[in-house]
């Protein structure tokens, strides 16, 4: 929701990156406020997990240009673990597993790493349990989870509620969403996106990274942007959502063109 | 080679020079056993380098220690140990330095279930353990076996009768207190057709300085007995253990273990299994190492027989200038039909200096048969690491919690709670000290 006078979470100018001496990024410029939900989408490969990845600070990709400013510091100025304390959450596009971690003590440590490094209490392993297992009928996930390794042999679904599941627990400031609704049936995707809806709040931000408008009939979003070749080329409301649907992207890049040539 | 024979010669010498004074067994056939032993102790030498079976183990450091056989035990009271024990496991034999200690232990005697050293076994058991002791292993083409089997003395004997299950797990605890000392464990178990038992087989130090131990277990499991055998290699970290054990199964028995080790500058672990009809058995083991030790652990299965399982998973995780060896040989005879043998050796390397050497060997001589094989070896995956430091966790924090869940898959296969907890405790300390 748009809030008047609403502080800045995010602000992105003229990001340029590149993986392996290719450029991906091409001077991507994003401004996201608390409060507000926004929609990246586009045609695949034009890097929105690219974008979300370097935000979370992952080593693959390079910076070569621009500016992140994650509530008022520059983002890159923090490592990997030192973002997600300071509130940034990706949940990922293809979450990996990890055989042998049990997804409880997992959990138990992040929160309880992340609260401390925020000033707050930890929970022992009895106020966590309880605590975890009421994050976890809001995603109607079975409390089996818990006691499995982190993703291991999950469904693809299960592990994008299990991402969610962590959103929830780490309660960020901004909080990136890539393809979270790939996989999911509809009866899965209602309650995910529903977690998603009561985690929102006027003191965070959401970025949905996705390339159907499906999602975007449960969560509503303030902003919808289309992201080509590693730049956002428009933005509208979310009735833009519905016209890309039934349109296709090619037209965006064809009005884009077109405004880009006037102007020269 | 005949420079290096005479130095092994003088060295077996040296190493044989307690050995007249062991008191003569009541048993004929005893102390046959023990001469011949000694006799191939004469013939056999140190294997070096150039032995095939020894080509990444370099033991020649082991010939240059003054080891010799305990000389005056050391009396120690529960107190010293007692953070050994193990809750589930009441009873419990105790050898100290390789000697018994009997002020130490809770064996069983009488009717029933027998767990006692040796001497106190032969009244009721002489004739059953004859075709097993001393038979199971080949201490006729190994040095090592063949130096325990000529000291062959106390012994930890356990006799589960036909049928019967033992509910609480034995424990047999190899304590060292002696510098200089070679001790000579020695484990037989008789698992009985229908029986089923579990035992711990534990080595431990209770000093720092430099010792020997080098052990041999046998097991013969009859028709349908199973055996959980769960082996702990915590020795003092200057020692050499080499450990010879002998598992032999009849039909449609079954044979669980999980072997680690943690400690001891050089250790060698050989087990060798034979499978009849139908058994199975699953052998996964875990060497936690760094520093400059050397774990090797080299293990035969031997499918002699159709229609026989086993699964087998084996990892280490090496750290400092450690180096790790794992040797796996699958042997599928002529006529083992249908046989299914799986085996993974999966490596961890926490520096560049870490080394591992692994070696699947597959001698597969029937065409009906499932067998795989598959060795990794690798460093942390950083897709595994990001993610973990994504959730808040320091680049520290997640490597620690990687590492220490890549060993907790095998840990977590051993059905002794506490010893579970113990054990998991140690491979959290030594990733966290190592990372
Ligand atoms: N690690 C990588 N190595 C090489 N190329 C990459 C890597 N990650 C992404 N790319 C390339 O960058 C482009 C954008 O990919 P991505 O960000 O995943 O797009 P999207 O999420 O929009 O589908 C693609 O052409 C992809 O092949
Ligand atoms: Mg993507």
């Amino acid at each position: 929701m748009i809030y008047p006078d609403s502080k800045i979470v995010l602000e992105v100018r003229g990001l340029c990156a590149t993986v392996n001496g290719t450029e991906i990024l091409k001077g991507l410029d994003l401004t996201v406020r608390r409060g507000e939900v926004h929609a990246i989408m586009g045609p695949n490969g034009s890097g929105k997990s690219t974008f979300s990845k370097i935000l979370a600070g992952h080593s693959a990709y390079e910076v070569t240009g621009g500016s992140v400013m994650f509530e008022g510091q520059n983002l890159f100025d923090l490592a990997p673990e030192e973002r997600a304390r300071a509130g940034v959450f990706l949940a990922f596009q293809y979450p990996i597993e990890i055989p042998g971690v049990i997804n409880s003590q997992f959990l138990r440590l992040t929160y309880n790493t992340v609260q401390t490094h925020r000033g707050k209490e930890e929970l022992d392993p009895l106020e966590f349990d309880d605590y975890v297992r009421e994050k976890m009928k809001l995603l109607e996930m079975s409390p089996d989870f818990l006691e499995r390794s982190v993703n291991e042999g999950f469904s693809g679904g299960e592990k994008k509620r299990n991402e969610i599941l962590q959103m929830a627990m780490l309660d960020p400031r901004l909080a990136i969403l890539d393809e979270t609704d790939s996989g999911l049936d509809i009866d899965a995707l209602r309650i995910v996106a529903n977690g998603v809806n009561q985690l929102a709040n006027k003191d965070n931000a959401i970025v949905l990274v996705t390339h159907y408008q499906r999602l975007l009939n449960y969560i509503v979003p303030d902003y919808v942007h289309v992201m080509e070749a590693g730049r956002i080329i428009k933005t509208g409301g979310k009735e833009l959502a519905l016209e890309l649907e039934s349109r296709g992207y090619d037209w965006v890049g064809v009005e884009h063109k077109a405004v880009a040539r006037a102007v020269a | 080679m005949s420079a290096t024979g005479t130095i092994n010669a003088g060295y077996l010498e040296t190493l044989l020079a307690g050995q007249p004074q062991l008191p003569t067994s009541p048993l004929a056939w005893l102390n046959a056993l023990r001469a011949e032993a000694v006799d191939r102790v004469g013939v056999l030498t140190v294997p070096t380098l150039r032995d095939e079976e020894w080509r990444f183990t370099d033991i020649s450091l082991l010939t240059k220690m003054p080891f010799h056989p305990v000389r005056t035990t050391i009396s120690l009271q529960a107190a010293d140990i007692e953070h050994f024990y193990i809750e589930e496991a009441a009873t419990r034999l105790v050898f100290v330095d390789g000697v018994y200690a009997p002020q130490l232990s809770s064996g069983i005697a009488g009717s029933g279930v027998t767990v006692v050293n040796l001497e106190a076994g032969f009244a009721a058991h002489a004739a059953t353990i004859e075709p097993y002791l001393g038979r199971l292993t080949e201490f006729r083409d190994n040095v090592f076996a063949a130096l325990n089997t000529a000291f062959l003395h106390d012994a930890a004997l356990i006799v589960v009768p036909r049928d019967i299950s033992v509910t609480v797990p034995v424990h047999l605890l190899f304590i060292a207190t002696q510098k200089d000392v070679v001790s000579y464990p020695r484990c037989l178990l008789l698992a009985e057709s229908g029986s089923a038992v579990t035992v711990i087989e534990d080595y431990v130090s209770l000093q720092e300085d430099a010792y020997f131990t080098n052990a041999v277990a046998e097991i013969a499991l009859l028709d349908n007995a199973r055996v959980n055998h769960i082996r702990v290699q915590r020795e003092g970290a200057k020692a050499f253990h080499i450990a010879n054990c002998a598992v032999s199964l009849a039909r449609a028995s079954n044979y669980q273990s999980v072997s680690v080790a943690f400690g001891a500058r050089i250790s060698r672990y050989n087990l060798n299994v034979q499978l009849a009809e139908e058994a199975e058995c699953a052998v996964d083991g875990l060497a936690l190492i760094s520093g400059r030790q050397l774990a090797d652990t080299h293990t035969c299965i031997d499918h002699a027989k159709p229609h026989a399982v086993s699964h087998q998973m084996h990892k280490c995780i090496v750290g400092g200038g450690a180096h790790a060896v794992f040797n796996g040989k699958i042997m599928v005879r002529q006529g083992a039909q249908r046989t299914d043998s799986r085996q993974s050796s999966r490596n961890l390397l926490l520096t560049n200096k870490a080394h591992v050497d692994t070696k699947p060997q597959l001698e597969i001589f029937a065409d009906d048969v499932k067998c795989t094989h598959g060795a990794t070896i690798g460093q942390l995956d950083s897709e595994e690491v990001f993610y973990l430091q994504s959730r808040g966790l320091s680049d520290t924090a997640a490597r620690n919690m990687l590492t220490y869940a890549f060993g907790a898959e095998i840990i977590e296969r051993i059905p002794i709670s506490s010893l579970k907890c113990q054990l998991e405790q140690t491979v959290l300390e030594q990733t966290a000290t190592q990372l």
